[in-house]
């Protein structure tokens, strides 16, 4: 007989076995998530040490680590360290800032204007259908070497994934919903901020999360084009140099830029859309 | 001047363009007059364009032929004297109780203190006194309707439309919600344009019944309902008067929802 009889079943007992195995469950998450960056470390080093792989071109994780350490305490050869990172940031967050204030803002004006939308709707799907990053070269040329061409790369960037989700969520607002709020005496501009731009504000926030990173590839194929300062530009001189361990160091930084930028901006929209339902826990 | 009707649908027809771009016919020559304080119901089948009368009223709708009034002036755009309950939840989900109450008031210029202390008042007749601070998702679908009944009434509606505003409801909340909703109205007196499929919540409510045609809707018959009040809808089902009116109504309609049914049936195949 291997059936396990759990006898016990009133409510303290089902909510700790429910915590229990929740807190294995989020015990055996870990330990996988650590195990595969372990296993991936490892025999990424171990391979360079016994020279499966070239350790000049494919660099080793412990080369990668050395020359951050070096960066971090002595700088790069084009300077601080944080001064290039600070840059690079500076960069991002212009044009994420102004890219999805102006995207949210023409969403929501076009979607809520079905003229001015049929009328722009040609033009930004022109705009939209090039890859941006052919922009670059155009920007350096228009807004030279310094801070703007790269604002400006990561603000088309961020801009139009911003926009075309401001503009469906919009378009998706609940038509009762409208049709309450106009009854209840709303005007448009009150129907504007308190129902439309409440209801597309999970579209937008949705759209955030993808585009701070988009901001970040514009700023770094900005600095690759052409730069004093920046990430992008420690990975082109690294390449310049043959220095396989200085490039993989700069995406390390990046990744890491990226990944605290997600947590700040789950964290906000947490805050925000705190009305959202949650599911509840099969205690099974 | 109490000569006046609230409402008054002349002659109405309505007409509207499918998406594939035909022309359909909602409303045809619809006549209906609602008293100040009258609680008018309109049954038919489904889909007959029963809707469509309310949004007449509302304004959201313009009529193609014919004429709307209500309190004796045309319509023009959305009258702030008009309070209307929706069939989905119309309710905002991001606001928690209070702040959908006091929506209506905050739109219209009502200073903030004066609104929430309003929406306090109207949120305990409605019993959701403790849940002010909760939002939509958190209620079950009957404290759900009661909010969208204080966030109307709290704008106390000369007229109250109301869009099959229980059908979505389990039926012993329903019944609950039938009389919560008879004592509101008791005490403002609105004149209501209740539309329904249910024959016997039409009959439960109402002074006056309007029996629609199978669409294009028109007005088949009505029936006054002299039952007395204060009712309990609960118990009323099973009064004599009741059941006789409800079997002659009955009676009435059958043969529109045939019309329709056998019509659906046919698109269906």
């Amino acid at each position: 007989m291997s059936t396990i009889i759990i006898d016990d079943n009133s409510a303290e007992a089902v909510e700790a076995r429910a915590k229990a195995m929740k807190s294995s469950y989020q015990f055996k998450v870990y330990f996988w998530r650590i195990f595969i960056l372990v296993l991936f470390l490892g025999s990424w080093e171990l391979a360079a040490r016994l020279g499966q792989i070239d350790p000049f071109r494919y660099a080793s994780p412990s080369a990668i680590w050395l020359r951050l350490i070096e960066w971090i305490t002595e700088g790069t050869s084009e300077g601080p360290l944080w001064y290039h990172l600070w840059v690079t940031m500076e960069e991002s967050l212009l044009g994420f800032f102004s890219g999805s204030i102006f995207g949210v803002i023409a969403g929501i004006a076009l979607g809520r204007n079905r003229l001015a939308a049929d009328v722009f709707a040609l033009y930004i799907k022109l705009i939209n259908s090039i890859p941006r990053v052919v922009l670059a070269p155009i920007f350096t040329v228009i807004f030279g070497l310094g801070l703007m061409s790269k604002v400006a790369l990561s603000f088309v960037m961020v801009f139009f994934v911003v926009f075309a989700n401001a503009f469906q969520g919009v378009r998706e607002a609940d038509k009762a919903m409208i049709a309450n709020a106009r009854i209840l005496g709303a005007s448009e501009s009150q129907l504007t901020r308190s129902v439309i731009i409440p209801s597309a504000m999970s579209w937008i926030f949705a759209s955030l999360h993808v585009s701070f990173g988009f901001a970040i590839i514009g700023a770094i194929v900005g600095e690759f084009v052409g730069a004093r300062y920046g990430i992008g530009l420690l990975i082109s001189i690294a390449k310049g140099t043959f220095d396989a361990a200085g490039m993989f160091a700069a995406i390390f930084i990046v990744m890491i830029v990226a990944l605290v930028a997600e947590y700040i901006m789950t964290a906000v929209e947490n805050r925000f859309a705190k009305w959202k339902p949650q599911a509840a826990v099969d205690t099974q | 001047m109490t000569d006046t009707p609230a409402i008054e649908l002349r002659n109405v027809t309505r007409q509207f363009l499918s998406p594939d771009g035909r022309s359909l016919v909602a409303l045809r020559d619809f006549s209906m007059t609602v008293a100040k304080g009258e609680f008018a119901a309109v049954v038919g089948p489904t889909g007959c364009g029963k809707s469509t009368t309310l949004n007449l009223v509302t304004g959201l709708f313009k009529p193609s032929a014919g004429e709307v009034r209500v309190m004796g002036g045309p319509v023009t755009g959305i009258d702030k004297r008009i309070g209307f309950v929706f069939q989905t939840d119309a309710l905002f989900p991001w606001r928690n109780v209070i702040d959908n109450v006091v929506a209506g008031p905050l739109f219209r210029g009502v200073a903030k203190d004066k609104a929430y202390a309003d929406a306090r008042e109207w949120l305990a007749r409605v019993g959701l006194s403790k849940f002010e601070s909760l939002h939509p998702h958190q209620l079950s679908g009957g404290m759900r309707k009661r909010v969208a009944l204080a966030q109307t009434f709290i704008n106390k509606p000369e007229i109250l439309l109301m869009d099959e505003p229980f059908s979505a409801l389990d039926v012993q909340t329903r019944a609950t919600m039938h009389n919560e909703l008879l004592k509101l109205w008791q005490d403002n007196r609105a004149s209501v344009v209740f539309v329904t499929h249910d024959l016997e919540e039409a009959i439960a409510l109402a002074d006056k019944v309007y029996v629609l045609t199978a669409g294009p809707a028109t007005v088949k018959s009505v029936y006054e309902i002299k039952l007395p009040r204060p009712r309990n809808v609960a118990d009323i089902r099973y009064d004599k008067d009741f059941i006789a009116i409800s079997k002659q109504i009955w009676e009435d309609l059958k043969s529109e929802v045939q019309v329709a049914q056998s019509r659906q049936n046919k698109v269906a195949s």
